[in-house]
């Protein structure tokens, strides 16, 4: 079997997750199969020859499945999605076949699969990064050359994003409201 | 007969069971130590800063979910977290700053190989040799910086979204 194949086969195995977590009523039963779509994310990017990646949205996803389940356990509350209206099943169907038929254009532009567009284009970046990646920064790692030399500001960037979604997180979450001559304290 | 068990759930009142408390002493420094390698080693391995902070971040959280938020916050109290997540923000700019001083262009690599030959010129003038202790000049340090801060945020999104759902039930 070649990868083409293994990678199909693992994404009609996520699309089926998300089929589940979307229409299961049980909150703890969607939280799971949310958990099932990450590892089939994870395996694929292992697969892909992607292992930061595969690491990253490993880590991630622990963590994520561990407030959502510390949020969603005891509370039994079943999801009530409510009637779907006309209006809204026609515009969904609509946007879905919209996007259908956009990528039947985009799709056949992108090459076959293991030829990305970008071996083809003279100089791109990306082939600078990888063949001369090593000398420039000394990093073996070609990802984290990437990440924290050549683009240095979209990391600086991400961490700013990082830093700005703490800060709102301590505001709204806060017990007690600030009083003017109280110390900054976090709590 | 019950009395050891007695002494162990009024030391800590909150939290989970015995087992989970035992199995947790054990593997939370393991993943400590497997979360500091993967940040150090982020720029030769797979990995790097932010998945090694996760995962330091995650030995945090196991302590918090085993044994309550009390002794949790001795080893990592909040506003230690909060200054800990500027701290590393802040290094981070001031490593990128470094560049614009030492050589010229902000955010460039000034303790690579190839860049750091005027620093290396500066350290023989001094008679010290050349500068090799990082291999990829400041990737290792940019990584360590956001590991720092990666692992106090995630500490500290998960402390205050536990706490909220602790006061929710108190509540009810």
């Amino acid at each position: 079997m070649n990868v083409e194949t293994i990678t199909i086969i693992f994404l009609a195995f996520i699309v089926i997750g998300c089929l589940i977590a979307i229409e299961t009523p049980n909150l703890l039963s969607a939280v799971v199969c949310l958990g099932v779509v990450d590892i089939g994310f994870t395996i694929l990017f292992l697969l892909l020859k992607a292992p930061d990646i595969a690491i990253t949205q490993m880590v991630v996803e622990v963590v994520c499945l561990i407030i959502l389940i510390r949020a969603t356990v005891n509370r039994d509350k079943s999801a009530d999605a409510g009637e779907r209206k006309f209006f809204g099943l026609m515009t969904t169907i609509t946007v879905i076949i919209i996007l259908f038929m956009f990528m039947m254009k985009v799709v056949p532009l992108f090459g076959d699969f293991g030829d990305p567009v970008f071996l083809r284009a003279a100089n791109a970046p990306s082939q600078t990064y990888i063949s001369k990646g090593l000398e420039d920064t000394g990093a073996a790692n070609a990802v984290a050359a990437v990440i924290l030399d050549y683009r240095g500001y979209d990391t600086l960037g991400e961490a700013t994003i990082l830093f700005t979604a703490v800060i709102g997180a301590i505001a709204l979450l806060r017990k007690k409201p600030r009083k003017k001559d109280a110390h900054h304290k976090i709590e | 007969m019950n009395e050891p068990e007695k002494i162990i759930v009024s030391e800590h009142p909150d939290g989970m069971s015995l087992v989970v408390k035992t199995v947790t002493r054990w593997v939370k420094s393991f993943i400590f130590i497997f979360g500091l390698y993967i940040v150090l080693y982020g720029h030769l391995t797979p990995g790097g800063g932010f998945a090694g902070g996760v995962i330091v971040s995650c030995s945090f959280i196991l302590v918090l979910l085993a044994f309550g938020k009390k002794r949790a916050f001795r080893k990592l109290s909040l506003e230690k977290a909060g200054m800990l997540d500027s701290v590393g923000a802040l290094g981070f700019l001031v490593v990128a700053v470094a560049g614009a001083l030492f050589a010229g262009t902000f955010f460039v690599n000034w303790l690579s190989v190839p860049t750091s030959e005027s620093l290396n010129s500066l350290l023989r003038k001094m008679g010290v040799g050349d500068f090799r202790l990082l291999s990829a000049g400041t990737i290792p340090v940019n990584n360590i910086w956001i590991a720092i801060k990666v692992c106090a945020s995630i500490f500290l999104a998960f402390a205050l979204l536990a706490m909220l759902r602790i006061n929710e039930t108190q509540e009810e």
